[in-house]
């Protein structure tokens, strides 16, 4: 199991640390190219693989697999 | 180095055109995402759908799917509809219409599309205001919102664009939100599968605009915590009064039934449907 964040294109717009119900995504100082600062993914290990993330970006940044 | 994997669904999307033009956290985007969403779970052909979009950040949705598309005339969505499914009914219309394009300008065309039940999906965007000029009052801004141009609080009253829809003759009506997203994935391929006029009204954030003018925040997330907390399902909604309902956006699935779809005036058919 993998969580992928597509750096390129994610806007930083923090709504999957809204939506995710175990608080998988944490913002940490990553910046992309775009100058956005960009959410990490700090707790693998509790994810349920509910795909809420991945279904309610709005910039389809996010894969779980 | 790990191997970058993207989300399966942007094969549905033109990719050379990512990341789209809308605001970090804006509710097209994940419109955009329930959709491919429900169309990969319906497993329809993307050749056999044709989708609209008028003039806004809403009907900008249509220019990154991989589908034949047409964009840019203001409120006109439902009359280029009419026009395709008359010629062609086989394909199958999608709308992509924002509250300023489908209830402010193109009034008229929805209430008659709905009144003649065409047969096409159309996916409304409520924003509550008209977002790309720069956060202007529609006809769906809650009243006393103070807007881009209602600086003292708007003072008109709203539309309940999914009780026209029902009272002009639409047969299949939902109201969710994009705080909703199983609900309204469910409820977009209820309506992509359903002959005649279907409508879903999708109440959707819009940070910059209608967020910073009415609600002095540019926060997404909070934009969404507000309509979140104004939303109320159907049944719940069922036994409160008027006055408690004032403030409220009631969610839920309003009409789902069958009558013969238009297929024109001039031509003369067989009823078969
Ligand atoms: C005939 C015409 N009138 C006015 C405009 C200016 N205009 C462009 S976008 C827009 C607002 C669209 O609002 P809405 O449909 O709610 O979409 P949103 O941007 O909120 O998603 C207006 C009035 C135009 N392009 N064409
Ligand atoms: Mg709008």
């Amino acid at each position: 199991m993998a969580i992928y964040i597509d750096e390129k294109i994610c806007k930083g717009c923090k709504l999957c640390i809204h939506f995710c119900p175990n608080n998988v995504f944490q913002m940490r100082n990553k910046i992309n190219n775009k100058g956005f600062v960009i959410p990490d993914v700090v707790n693998e290990s509790k994810c349920t693989k509910c795909k809420l993330c991945e279904l309610t970006c709005p910039d389809l940044a996010i894969f779980v697999e | 180095m790990v191997q970058q994997r993207t989300n399966p669904l942007r094969k549905y999307i033109r990719n050379r055109k990512l990341p789209h033009f809308f605001c970090p956290g804006c509710g097209c985007g994940q419109i955009l995402n329930y959709f491919l969403k429900a169309v990969d779970d319906l497993q329809l052909d993307f050749k056999k759908i044709i989708t609209i979009g008028g003039v806004g950040c809403t009907a900008r949705i249509p220019i990154y799917l991989n589908t034949d598309s047409l964009h840019g005339v203001h409120g006109r969505t439902l009359a280029w509809a009419t026009g395709i499914k008359l010629y062609r009914p086989d394909l199958k219309v999608v709308i992509f219409a924002g509250d300023g394009d489908l209830v402010s300008i193109g009034g008229n065309h929805f209430l008659h599309a709905s009144r003649r039940n065409l047969d096409v999906t159309v996916i409304l965007v409520n924003n509550f205001n008209f977002a790309m000029t720069g956060g202007q009052v529609a006809p769906t801004t809650p009243f006393n919102s103070v807007t881009m141009t209602t600086p003292y609080g708007s003072k008109e009253n709203t539309i309940d664009v999914c009780k026209l829809a029902v009272s002009a003759g639409a047969t299949y009506v939902s109201r969710w939100s994009t705080a909703k997203p199983i609900q309204t994935v469910k409820s977009i391929k209820k309506a992509l599968q359903h002959k005649g006029f279907s409508l879903v009204e999708i109440l959707s954030q819009c940070p910059t605009n209608f967020g910073r003018y009415a609600l002095r925040t540019g926060d997404p997330e909070k934009v969404l915590e507000w309509i979140k907390n104004r939303s109320i399902s159907k049944t719940k909604a069922e036994k409160l009064n008027e006055h408690e309902l004032k403030d409220k956006f009631i969610l839920g699935e309003f009409i789902d039934k069958k009558r013969p779809v238009f297929q024109g005036t001039t031509l003369f058919k067989e009823e078969d449907n």
